[in-house]
């Protein structure tokens, strides 16, 4: 085979695309990846390495979830500790009473999907996190949630895989044959050819379907995510406030803030999130960190006098249902879709490749792949 | 009055060196109302330091010959109306509408408390806070400091970026050990503190600045058994227009000449510092031959004994506010990058102006030219008058800012790092001294993981998160990275910090509510 032709193209090297290689690997197949920009360069680098169970509402989402929860669990296991996997769980807080009555029915649902929920009392909320702020309603403990260091775990998954990466090169056409099937693509360095591609471009991937004639509507949310001076332990689980599932949930366009707190084992503490659609914005918004570091300071009141060294800002791929696009093109035979996983594509990077990798050898998809189905926007266009 | 956010200044100057100071008078002069806001208690910036006040210093000119010219200008700016806010420690700027930008900077009751980015002169010191953090320094969690620092956001009609530049280091083999100390940060502490970092100092690096350390260091009573410059002379005569269009630069250049023969010290051109030896602190330096590329010769090490080594590569432009706004930079002839500015010194982004070094380093003469001619173009703008900058004065000063500017960018093209001295470097070489990242794991990062440039390298060594912010590293990361593999190489990229200084969070939650948001 030669050097410019294989199995399958991923087109990006972030995480998704990282996975998407790792496993189409796994099964045998040859498998080159593109991207324009370097390893981990887009979305993933902006993350903060969420694997999260906590925030799905029961529905495709969270059985998603839980599959990648099981195969993070294991990829800990095969690739080296740099990943920085963490298995610490996240703790959901209330801010009083009533909140804590609607976490309660949240979480009872997602525990009858299978989530494991464990809820803790007010007052034994600072066993749990010393640090919390007093006065809270209670809250639930989430003992699957775990993190990784993303740009390290995409890294390691692609070195892991054995593919051919190809940065710097970005993707000009999308090459097809006589009958409109996929033949590979064209890049700024030359002709790459695989009679599959996989657009794994996040939220570029919009742009990667119209090249190869296809439709995906994906827009960008940024997020800011605010960085400390590196601490001691001061916070144990990924700790955030019950609103924060609700503009998880939300399509609106106006910004939303929520706090999600956690330490990271180099030292500092990572506070997101925001929410706001604004284009491809990467401008510093002054009103973004005043909102995160005041609900942040409202949870753990100890950090009022810790200082913020570093800010940077990212764009969640985010498709109008909330949903990644995971699988075959509608149009396009020898396109898959495997993007728009908003602001979760870290943790549900695992069962997307997977899912994309049986599909490209016609195994058994390992879950239902309907909901996700890229064919869903067509009716839109 | 203006600063409160009820009534905006016109103009707010970032930075009170010979750059803010020329620009803020003559945005005064012109009727514009102008506040200078700059980290520090005094006016003067890097190059005209006061000594600290107790040290009953009562000469400071005595360090230099340019002071008198600077007291001019510090008494004209005095007198100006405009407005000095001391003390003032700008982390960010932003737009706030069409016309009016918002400057947010922190005032500590202890002014030095936070650090703004080219303060420090101990390269050996560390910046605090490095490592993992979970030793936690002796601190316990009720113990966090910084709450004492209070927000202020100004409003102005135009900025003007006169934030200069900040040294440049590369490092080498022991460069951790006390007793290293970067060149410009030599002097500053000569300047300010009257001090002398050893008795025995050798003076090593490239670029005209060791000229002026080494024969600072010697008058104040230091022994410099060399100096070290990693480049040739020979740059200079492939300009010798823009050299012989500069006299008073030659005049400088055969001033510390002679000091440096007065003090029988030898210049060594094609020599740098290749490793540090001592167990404590520096006892001895290794000085080896470099080829063109600054690649050491072997067998030409000789050691020379030391308690002492002040090392500089050049200065680099603090930038990071201005592109922070999305204003343009360019690369300049020695791999730094500076703000791409028009014949007036406005930035790619209208409103915004800049100054001095952050358009690329070139001394003080050519920062108060610069100056000069931003605050003339802002008062023409915000005033409505084009013609102001259609005057002779200012056709003048654009012609000595041209002149001096070509003088510098020859100057710094021959001073440029060749891309041999990454191999001074041994695999456990500390290069991001915050986070402690070796030279050995940013090549595996490179090699193995497919890091092309000091971005990706940041995220998967963490090179650049700790306390300086890849101020100390990031030129040494940029060059590691790109040496990897020419294949696939991504051109570096300007600094971007959009926190140009550490805020704490009690500070930001603080804030006054930014209108226009639901």
């Amino acid at each position: 085979m030669s050097n410019s032709s294989s199995d399958v193209i991923v087109v990006g090297a972030g995480v998704v695309g990282a996975a998407c290689a790792y496993y189409a690997a796994r099964t045998g197949l040859s498998v080159t990846v593109v991207d324009r920009g370097p390893v981990a360069g887009g979305t993933t680098g902006a993350g903060e390495g969420n694997l999260l169970v906590s925030d799905k509402e029961p529905g495709p989402e969270l059985e998603l979830a839980l599959l990648s929860t099981r195969l993070w669990h294991e990829l800990a296991r095969e690739l080296p500790a740099g990943i920085e996997y963490e298995a610490k769980g996240g703790l959901v807080v209330a801010s009083d009473a009533h909140a804590m009555a609607a976490l309660r029915k949240f979480a009872a649902a997602q525990a009858e999907a299978g989530v494991t929920t464990e809820e803790i009392p007010a007052d034994r909320l600072h066993e749990a996190e010393p640090h919390l702020a007093p006065g809270l309603g209670g809250g639930f403990r989430y003992p699957q949630d775990a993190q990784v260091q993303p740009a390290l775990a995409a890294a390691h998954l692609l070195r892991a895989s054995g593919a051919r990466v190809r940065t710097g090169e970005e993707v000009a056409a999308v090459l097809t044959g006589a009958n409109g099937e996929v033949r590979g693509v064209r890049t700024t360095a030359g002709e790459l050819h695989a009679p599959f591609v996989v657009n794994a471009a996040g939220t570029w991937g919009g742009e990667v379907a119209r090249l190869a004639g296809g439709r995906l509507p994906v827009l960008p949310r940024r997020g800011f995510v605010l960085v400390t001076e590196p601490l001691p332990r001061v916070v144990r689980h990924k700790v955030y406030a019950a609103d924060y599932v609700a503009d998880v949930a939300s399509g609106s366009a106006a910004l939303q803030t929520s706090a999600v707190v956690e330490g990271t084992p180099a030292g500092p503490v990572l506070i997101g999130a925001s929410r706001e659609r604004v284009g491809f914005d990467r401008t510093l918004s002054v009103e973004v960190l005043r909102r995160l570091a005041a609900q942040a300071t409202a949870l753990f009141p100890v950090l009022a006098g810790v200082r913020a060294m570093r800010t940077y800002a990212g764009f969640r791929p985010y498709l109008p249902d909330h949903l990644p696009a995971i699988g075959p093109d509608p149009r396009v035979p020898g396109l898959l879709h495997a993007c728009g996983h908003e602001g979760a594509g870290i943790g549900l990077a695992p069962a997307t490749g997977l899912a994309v990798a049986r599909q490209l050898t016609g195994g058994e998809p390992p879950l239902d792949l309907g909901p996700f189905h890229p064919g869903r926007f067509a009716a839109a266009a | 009055m203006p600063g409160s956010p009820s009534e905006p200044y016109d103009l707010v100057v970032i930075g009170a060196g010979p750059a803010g100071l020329a620009g803020a008078v003559t945005a005064a002069r012109l009727g514009l109302s102008v506040a200078v806001v700059d980290a520090a208690a005094q006016t003067g910036g890097q190059y005209f330091r006061h000594p600290a006040p107790g040290l009953g210093a009562a000469r400071p000119q005595a360090l230099h010959h340019d002071w008198p010219a600077f007291a001019e200008l510090r008494g004209r700016f005095e007198a100006s109306g405009a407005a000095h806010l001391a003390g003032h420690h700008v982390w960010a700027v932003t737009r706030q509408d069409e016309e009016m930008w918002s400057v947010h900077a922190l005032v500590g009751e202890d002014s030095g408390a936070v650090g703004s980015g080219t303060g420090s002169a101990e390269v050996s010191g560390s910046p605090s806070g490095g490592g993992t953090g979970s030793d936690g320094e002796g601190r316990t969690h009720e113990g966090f400091s910084a709450e004492r620092e209070r927000p202020v956001r100004l409003q102005a009609r135009a900025v003007l970026f006169a934030t200069g530049a900040g040294e440049r280091h590369l490092p080498f083999p022991g460069w951790t050990l006390p007793g290293v100390v970067g060149a410009g940060g030599a002097q500053a502490m000569l300047k300010s503190g009257l001090v002398l970092p050893g008795q025995r100092v050798v003076v090593a690096g490239s670029g005209p600045l060791l000229l002026a350390v080494a024969s600072s260091l010697a008058a104040a009573g230091a022994h410099v058994p060399e100096v070290a410059e990693a480049s040739g002379y020979l740059g200079y005569a492939r300009r010798p227009r823009a050299l012989a269009a500069n006299p008073h630069k030659l005049l400088e250049a055969a001033v510390h000449g002679t000091a440096l023969l007065r003090h029988r010290i030898p210049l060594r051109t094609r020599s740098a510092v290749t490793a540090v030896h001592g167990t404590d602190r520096v006892e001895a330096v290794t000085v080896s031959r470099l080829d063109r590329d600054w690649r050491a010769l072997p067998g030409t090490g000789r050691r020379i004994a030391c308690d002492a080594l002040a090392v500089g590569h050049g200065l680099a432009p603090q930038t990071e506010l201005a592109t922070g706004l999305g204003c343009a930079t360019r690369r300049t002839p020695d791999g730094t990058h500076a703000l791409v500015l028009d014949g007036l010194q406005e930035t790619s982004v209208p409103g915004l102006w800049a100054a001095g070094e952050t358009g690329g380093t070139g001394g003080w003469q050519l920062a108060r030219t610069e100056g000069e001619l931003a605050g003339i173009a802002v008062a023409a703008r915000l005033r409505a008058l084009p013609a102001l900058t259609r005057s002779r004065r200012v056709r003048d000063l654009a012609r000595r800012r041209d002149r001096m500017r070509a003088f510098a960018e020859a100057m710094v093209a021959a001073h440029a790092p060749g891309p041999g001295w990454t191999a001074w470097l041994d695999d456990d070489t500390d290069v991001c001294r915050c986070e402690e990242v070796t030279a050995g794991s940013i090549r595996d990062a490179v090699t193995a993981l497919g890091a092309r440039d000091a971005r990706t390298v940041k995220l998967l060594t963490r090179a650049g998160m700790g306390w300086c912010q890849g101020r100390m590293c990031g030129a040494a990361v940029a060059c590691l990275a790109a040496s990897g593999t020419a294949q696939g190489t991504v051109p570096p990229s300007a600094d971007r910090r959009p926190l140009a200084v550490p805020v704490p969070l009690g500070a930001l939650a603080a804030l006054p509510e930014e209108p226009g948001h639901a």
